[in-house]
């Protein structure tokens, strides 16, 4: 099994702690993993994006240019990674702020109301749960235990009382995904 | 009476300590170096610390400093004395870390590393020499040239619109919280050395204590540099640097 | 139980010193580091292992404070990124200068100048070739995984100390910022003050006790003394070429091409070199892991079944002048890189690989 995955949207979203929890449940499963983010003044406020790989066997590059599944959060990433999906592979957005939607046909899509339901949720914080819920939905890749353990290991003690309701948020998101024509 | 009749531990009034080398000082005679090594020696004797101290030497007339006091030193790069004193005294808090630095070495390359180790107050003393000239590269200007004093980068004397002012540094570090201890001392009477001596040993047993940094200035002569007699120097001294480099402690925290 | 973390390479530095028996961490913030002394002020290891860490006022104070303590028989480190490294430069020419054991991290950016502070490999020549003043060598260990970050702390201390010369572990910002699995080694003890002096009481500055004074120092006035320990300092650099030698070879034994890169370069240049693969051009990666000392005869018995070689660095070419005094000027070797703090994708470098085979 490998999975070369990019994740990108705003700063603020949670799309680096996405990454790392998912990359925390591959190794609690005994995976080996990467988590690369884009960093520096590009972070201020802008678009934030992380590749995550998940593999069994070493990893070589942690920079990569096409991916099997890209998750996207806004309209910029959108412009800019759809066309790095590997024919087959999934694309995975939150409709909320998209103009133009994916236009390919070579790749699996997928659409994820992720910001609406944070909303009605009533918890904005567990918004980025929700879409990592809709992503395991897609991509069983790693087991829910093994999501809690890592959501145990990147979370810091005191927000650990948090963990129940990130792992309903996880599970609504693979309730709601859906898959566009 | 014969002379080995004389030569008795009785007779004795005074001698070397035992802490300084019998390696010949390369210092020019009426330097002032010598005689601040003799009671820097005597000092660390007297605090029994031979075994219990690093001294960290410069870069300057007395980089070989090493060579004439008989304890374990570091030798630094220019100016950086006070930042490896203090990782010494990290390290080794239970021993005597003091640093020895001129006046380029600590007030013109080594600003930085000076100020912030006073300012964090780190346990250690810093031993510095004013004379007011580069003695090692050949007489220049140094920040603590008085106004109007010639050296060889200052032929028509220091002119402060084209040099600036003499640096008052003992004055900053009293300034500054992490100074227990600032004092400017002398050593050109016997008077003078008895004082500085003792100031010496209050500035050891001060960082020792863990008071923060003792920072004591010698105010020094340069005979070759100043182009002076040794008597000479001394006069000068007397007339000219200690009216704008005042004696005394500036600052003497319990 | 093996103790498995996700971690930044910068994180986990910081982590291995603790765990490495470290004693002492000097440093000035500077990105893409910054993290290293961040995360051990955040784990106050001066309360579980008596680890000295304490913010310099600059790069300048923090390399000889690393001088100091160095000097006392300890092990001491820094870590920087590029221009604070120049800064440094100095204090590391007085470190090899007064034979001192010190652990350097670059996690480097591009220049030159202030540069970028994305990710670069343009600091070869300044880790390898000198940086500071005189004839010396730094140990060069290059990362290409966070866990090597781990490892390569207790290497660089072990090798550090085994020949009393600085060592540098030359990373860039792709290592430091990038999370991986990491196997964390137990915690190895800090040596106590009685180790010091049972261990490296014939050199360092311990307090003059029932010996000679010992002086610290890298100034000899007496030219034919000073060229007696520069031949010393030489003997000692043949020792480490001889000895510490280490690389990596991946699908070389059939390789009619190699692409030869470190670090960073060194995993992206695996993933291109697997994409070569799949499409039947006998392509290998060649991974130098010391840059000093480069592994010279062993690249050179590689070349002998060469057709070509790609040197990938993320630089204008520096790494490639080492590769060529290698194998020689039979074999035709050829530089792909980007500057500024851009990064190549695998594709990238498969184009050139291409463009180099059809030439």
């Amino acid at each position: 099994m490998k999975e070369e995955l990019i994740i990108a949207g705003f700063g603020g979203q949670g799309v680096l702690s996405m990454g790392k929890i998912l990359a925390y449940s591959g190794i609690m499963q005994d995976q080996e993993v990467s988590w690369m983010p884009s960093y520096g003044p590009e972070m201020r406020g802008g678009t934030a994006n992380v590749t995550v790989i998940l593999s069994d066997e070493r990893i070589s590059s942690p920079i990569l240019q096409e991916f099997d599944t890209a998750i996207i959060l806004n309209q910029q990433s959108l412009d800019k990674f759809e066309h790095s999906v590997k024919p087959g592979g999934v694309l995975l957005y939150d409709p909320n702020g998209i103009t133009h939607t994916p236009t390919r046909k070579d790749i699996s899509v997928y659409k994820i109301a992720a910001t609406e339901e944070a909303a009605k949720m009533g918890n904005a914080k567990v918004f980025n749960m929700i879409v990592l819920g809709s992503y395991l939905k897609i991509k069983p890749l790693v087991k829910l235990e093994n999501v809690v353990k890592g959501l145990q290991k990147s979370l810091p003690e005191r927000t650990h009382k948090l963990i129940p309701m990130n792992e309903q948020a996880i599970l609504r998101g693979m309730e709601i995904v859906e898959k566009c024509a | 009476m014969t002379v080995e009749e004389i030569i008795k531990p009785e007779n004795l009034t005074y001698k070397k300590s035992p802490l300084l080398t019998d390696a010949p000082m390369h210092y020019c005679p009426g330097c002032s170096h010598g005689t601040v090594h003799k009671i820097l020696a005597e000092v660390l004797e007297d605090l029994n610390a031979q075994e219990n101290s690093i001294g960290i030497t410069p870069v300057g007339c007395s980089v070989l400093l090493y060579n004439y006091i008989d304890i374990d030193w570091i030798e630094a790069a220019h100016g950086r004395a006070p930042a490896v004193a203090t990782a010494a005294k990290r390290l080794y808090p239970n021993k005597h870390i003091f640093a020895y630095q001129g006046d380029g070495d600590l007030a013109a390359i080594g600003t930085g590393e000076i100020i912030h180790t006073c300012n964090r107050g780190d346990n250690v003393t810093i031993i510095f020499i004013n004379n007011g000239i580069y003695g090692m590269t050949g007489g220049q200007m140094a920040p603590t040239t008085l106004l109007g004093m010639p050296t060889a980068t200052t032929p028509y004397g220091r002119d402060p619109k084209l040099n600036g002012y003499p640096f008052k540094v003992s004055e900053i570090m009293a300034q500054l919280p992490g100074t227990g201890y600032v004092t400017r001392q002398a050593v050109h009477t016997p008077g003078a050395v008895r004082q500085a001596r003792k100031a010496l040993k209050k500035a050891f047993e001060k960082a020792y204590a863990g008071k923060g940094t003792s920072f004591i200035e010698i105010v020094a002569t340069c005979s070759s540099g100043w182009k002076l007699s040794p008597v000479d120097s001394n006069k000068w001294m007397t007339e000219n640097m200690f009216p704008f480099y005042p004696l005394g402690d500036l600052k003497d925290v319990e | 139980m093996r103790e498995l973390r996700l971690m930044k390479g910068n994180e986990v530095i910081a982590e291995a010193a603790i765990r490495s028996g470290c004693d002492a961490y000097f440093g000035y913030p500077i990105t893409p580091q910054s993290e290293v002394m961040e995360t051990l002020m955040e784990l106050r290891p001066w309360e579980a292992t008596g680890m000295v860490v304490l913010q310099a006022e600059s790069e300048t104070a923090s390399i000889n404070m690393v001088y100091g303590g160095a000097s006392c028989g300890k092990r001491c480190m820094t870590s920087s990124s590029s221009p604070g490294i120049s800064l440094m430069a100095e204090g590391i020419s007085y470190l090899a200068g007064a034979e001192l054991p010190a652990l350097i991290v670059n996690v480097s950016r591009g220049g030159p100048g202030l540069g970028t502070i994305q990710p670069s490999q343009a600091d070869y020549f300044q880790a390898t070739k000198g940086g500071g003043h005189g004839d010396y060598h730094l140990i060069v260990l290059a990362p290409a995984a966070v866990q090597e970050m781990h490892d390569f702390v207790f290497l660089g201390f072990d090798l550090a100390f085994k020949y009393r010369n600085p060592v540098m572990i030359l990373a860039d910002g792709v290592i430091g910022q990038m999370m991986e699995k990491v196997e964390l080694a137990p915690q190895r003890p800090r040596w106590t003050d009685e180790e010091v002096v049972q261990l490296n009481g014939s050199w360092a500055v311990t307090g003059k006790k029932n010996r000679d004074r010992h002086i610290i120092t890298s100034v000899e006035l007496d030219s034919l003394k000073f060229e007696n320990f520069n031949k010393k300092l030489v003997e000692k650099y043949a020792k480490v070429r001889e000895q510490e030698v280490r690389y990596e070879e991946t699908l070389c034994d059939d390789a009619e091409y190699l692409i030869v890169a470190y670090g960073t370069s060194a995993r992206i240049g695996q993933k291109a070199m697997e994409l070569l693969r799949t499409e039947g051009i006998k392509a290998g990666l060649f991974r130098p892991i010391t840059l000093y000392p480069f592994p010279e005869k062993e690249l050179a018995a590689r070349s002998k079944q060469l057709k070509g070689i790609l040197t990938v660095e993320l630089s204008a070419g520096q790494m490639i002048e080492d590769v060529k005094l290698s194998v020689g000027h039979q074999l035709h070797v050829e530089h792909y890189g980007r500057m500024g703090g851009m990064i190549y994708t695998p594709n990238e470098i498969t184009d050139a690989f291409k463009k180099m085979i059809n030439r």
